[in-house]
C-alpha cells in the first residue's frame, strides 16, 4: 500500500478518468487526420465520374429504373407473404404432437437455412430445361416469389415457432377451457399473439429478402423483369460505369432504411410495454 | 354469519368423481378421490400447497388428463377417450389464479370470442350477453379497455364474467385471489358471493377462510393427494375432527402461534421423500392470502 502512495507522490500520475478523457481525444485526432490525408488525396473528379456521373445518372432513370424499383417490390412482397404462410405451417408442424410432421419440418428447415440461397435460384433457374412443359404461373413472378419463398420460409419458420412458444400456457388453457378446439385456439388467441411479439424479427427478414431479391439476375429475365440490381448492373457494364450501380444501391437503402426504423420503434414500444 | 350460507344445493349430482387418480411421472398428486358435487352447491377446497387441490380441480374439466379414475359430468363422462371434452367445457366456466385474459382482445371481445367461437352466437347477441356479464362484475364501464389496462382485481373480475356469458352450468375457481394485491381480494370474493347467493354451482379452491366459512355448503380439506376431510364449513373449519385439518388450519388462521414442533411433525409427514427444508422450525406458514403466491397452485 504505502508503495502505491510513494509512486504516486514521485510521479503524479494521470487520474482514471482523465486518461480516458486524453484517449478520447487522440481518438477523434487520428479520425481527423485520416479524413483529411485521404480528402487530401482523393482523385475527387475521378470519383466524380466513376460514381456520379451525372449523364449516367440521368440515363438510369430514364431506362427503367421506375420499372425495376416496382419489380424489387413485387419480388420482395410476393416472397415474403409466400414465406410467411408456409412459415406458419412449418413452425405448426414443428411444434405438433405428431413426430413425423416435426421431423419433416426440421429437415426442411436444416436444408433450406444451411444451403445458400444462390443454389436454390439456380436450380430453379433450370427447372423448366430439367422438366420440359413445367409451366409454373405468374411467369417470371412465379418462379421468384416461389424460390425466395422457400428460403425465407425456413427462416420465419424458426422466428414463428419462437412466437408461440413466447406465448404463455395459460392463454391456451383459457382458450380451452372457453370449449374452443385446439385449432380454433390456435388460431385465435395463440396466433394474434404470437405475431405481435414477432412482428420486430419478421420485419428483419423482410429486410433480408428485399435484399435477397437481387439473386434473380440468375433465372435469367427479359428486361422487363429485370429487378434493380440487375438493371443497374446492366447498364454499368454497357457504359463501363459504376453509376447505375450506385443509384440501384441508393434504392435499396430507400426500402430497406425506413424498415429498420419502424423496427426499431415497434422493439421500443414492446420494451416500454413489458 | 350462518344464515349467510342459504344453500341452493339440490340432491342432483353435477359432477361425480370416482378414485381419481393423477401422477406427474413418479410424483402422484391425486392418489384416489372420490366425491360428489350437487347442483347449486358451493364446494370449497382448502388444503395445504402441493396437496392436490389444484390438480384436483384441473382434472374436473381434462386440463390435466387424470391417470386412472371416473369424473362425470352432468351425465357426460369426461375420462371417456370417446367424450368431446369442447361441449363440456363449454358448460364449466373456469376462473385462473393468474386470470388468462387475452392481453389482445379488448374486455369486450374476451367476453364474446368464446360465445362466437364455440357457441356460435352472432356478435350482437354475444355482445349483449357480454354486457350483462360485465354489469355483474361491476366493470361495464371498461368493455372497451384492454387487460393491461386493468388492475389484477378488475382482471379476474373480467375473468369471471368471460366464463359467465358462456352460461356455464357450473363455474371452477382456482384460488382465484391468490395473485391479487390484498386490498383488491374484496371485490373479487364478493363478485364470488354473489354468484353463490344466486345459485350457481361453485368448485373453489381457496386459502380464503372466511369466505369458505361464510359462502361454501361444504368443504374439502385436501392433503398429500387425499381428501381428509369434508362436511359443513362449520364443521370443517369451525370443528375440524383430524389433526392435519387442525394443523393446517391453526396455522392458516393463527400463523403468528404457530407451535414449532407440530409443524415440524405435519411438515415431515407430509413432505416425505420431497427436497429438504430449512428444519429448525422457521418455516414460513403457509396458506395465509397475503402471503401464497411463493408456492400456492401450480403457477
Amino acid at each position: 500500500m504505502s508503495t502505491t502512495t510513494q509512486e504516486r507522490t514521485a510521479r503524479p500520475r494521470l487520474s482514471p478518468r482523465k486518461r480516458a478523457q486524453r484517449m478520447r481525444w487522440a481518438q477523434y485526432a487520428v479520425l481527423i487526420i485520416v479524413m483529411a490525408v485521404a480528402i487530401y488525396s482523393a482523385n475527387w473528379s475521378q470519383i466524380q465520374s466513376v460514381f456520379f456521373r451525372t449523364d449516367m445518372i440521368q440515363e438510369t432513370f430514364t431506362q427503367g429504373l421506375p420499372n425495376a424499383f416496382k419489380n424489387t417490390i413485387i419480388y420482395t412482397l410476393g416472397a415474403f407473404v409466400l414465406g410467411l404462410v408456409w412459415g406458419t405451417v412449418l413452425a405448426l408442424m414443428r411444434l405438433s404432437s405428431v413426430a413425423p410432421y416435426r421431423w419433416l419440418a426440421s429437415i426442411y428447415i436444416e436444408f433450406f437455412r444451411g444451403l445458400p440461397a444462390i443454389v436454390v435460384f439456380i436450380a430453379f433457374g433450370l427447372l423448366p430445361l430439367a422438366f420440359p412443359g413445367l409451366v409454373i404461373p405468374f411467369d417470371p413472378y412465379g418462379t421468384v416469389w416461389i424460390a425466395l419463398g422457400l428460403v425465407g420460409a425456413a427462416y420465419m419458420a424458426e422466428t414463428i415457432r419462437a412466437g408461440i412458444q413466447a406465448v404463455p400456457k395459460g392463454q391456451v388453457e383459457a382458450a380451452r377451457s372457453l370449449g374452443m378446439p385446439s385449432a380454433v385456439a390456435t388460431r385465435k388467441i395463440v396466433l394474434p399473439q404470437a405475431f405481435r411479439i414477432i412482428t420486430p424479427p419478421l420485419t428483419n427478414e423482410l429486410i433480408l429478402l428485399v435484399k435477397d431479391s437481387s439473386l434473380v439476375y440468375i433465372l435469367g429475365l427479359s428486361r422487363t423483369a429485370f429487378e434493380l440490381t440487375k438493371y443497374g448492373r446492366d447498364i454499368a457494364n454497357t457504359n463501363a460505369n459504376l453509376t447505375p450501380l450506385v443509384i440501384a444501391g441508393f434504392c435499396y437503402l430507400l426500402i430497406t432504411l425506413p424498415l429498420s426504423m419502424v423496427v426499431r420503434r415497434m422493439e421500443a414500444r414492446q420494451k416500454k410495454e413489458r | 354469519m350462518a344464515a349467510s350460507s342459504s344453500s341452493h344445493a339440490s340432491s342432483e349430482v353435477v359432477i361425480s368423481v370416482d378414485d381419481l387418480k393423477k401422477a406427474f411421472g413418479q410424483n402422484e398428486v391425486l392418489k384416489g378421490i372420490t366425491t360428489n358435487i350437487h347442483r347449486g352447491e358451493v364446494v370449497c377446497v382448502i388444503g395445504p400447497s402441493g396437496s392436490g387441490k389444484s390438480t384436483f380441480l384441473r382434472c374436473l374439466n381434462l386440463l390435466e388428463d387424470p391417470t386412472s379414475g371416473k369424473v362425470v359430468v352432468d351425465g357426460i363422462e369426461v375420462t371417456d377417450p370417446d367424450c368431446d371434452i369442447d361441449h363440456v367445457r363449454a358448460d364449466m366456466g373456469m376462473v385462473f389464479q393468474q386470470f388468462n385474459l387475452f392481453p389482445h382482445l379488448s374486455v369486450l371481445d374476451n367476453c364474446t370470442v368464446g360465445q362466437i367461437m364455440v357457441r356460435k352466437h352472432d356478435k350482437g347477441d354475444a355482445e349483449k350477453r357480454a354486457r350483462t356479464n360485465l354489469e355483474r362484475v361491476g366493470l361495464l364501464d371498461k368493455e372497451a379497455a384492454f387487460p393491461g389496462q386493468l388492475s389484477g382485481g378488475q382482471q379476474q373480475r373480467v375473468a369471471i364474467a368471460r366464463a359467465l356469458s358462456m352460461e356455464p352450468k357450473l363455474m371452477l375457481f382456482d384460488e382465484p385471489t391468490s395473485a391479487l394485491d390484498p386490498e383488491l381480494v374484496g371485490d373479487v370474493l364478493s363478485v364470488m358471493r354473489k354468484l353463490a347467493s344466486e345459485g350457481m354451482t361453485m368448485f373453489v379452491v381457496t386459502h380464503e377462510m372466511a369466505f369458505a366459512r361464510e359462502v361454501a355448503d361444504r368443504v374439502i380439506f385436501m392433503d398429500g393427494g387425499y381428501i381428509v376431510e369434508e362436511g359443513h364449513p362449520d364443521d370443517v373449519i369451525g370443528n375440524p375432527q383430524h389433526n392435519r385439518t387442525k394443523t393446517f388450519l391453526q396455522r392458516v388462521l393463527n400463523p403468528t402461534h404457530v407451535e414449532p414442533g407440530a409443524e415440524d411433525a405435519a411438515h415431515a409427514e407430509r413432505h416425505a421423500g420431497e427436497e429438504p427444508h430449512d428444519g429448525d422450525g422457521t418455516i414460513p406458514p403457509l396458506g395465509l392470502s397475503t402471503n401464497t403466491r411463493h408456492g400456492s397452485g401450480k403457477g
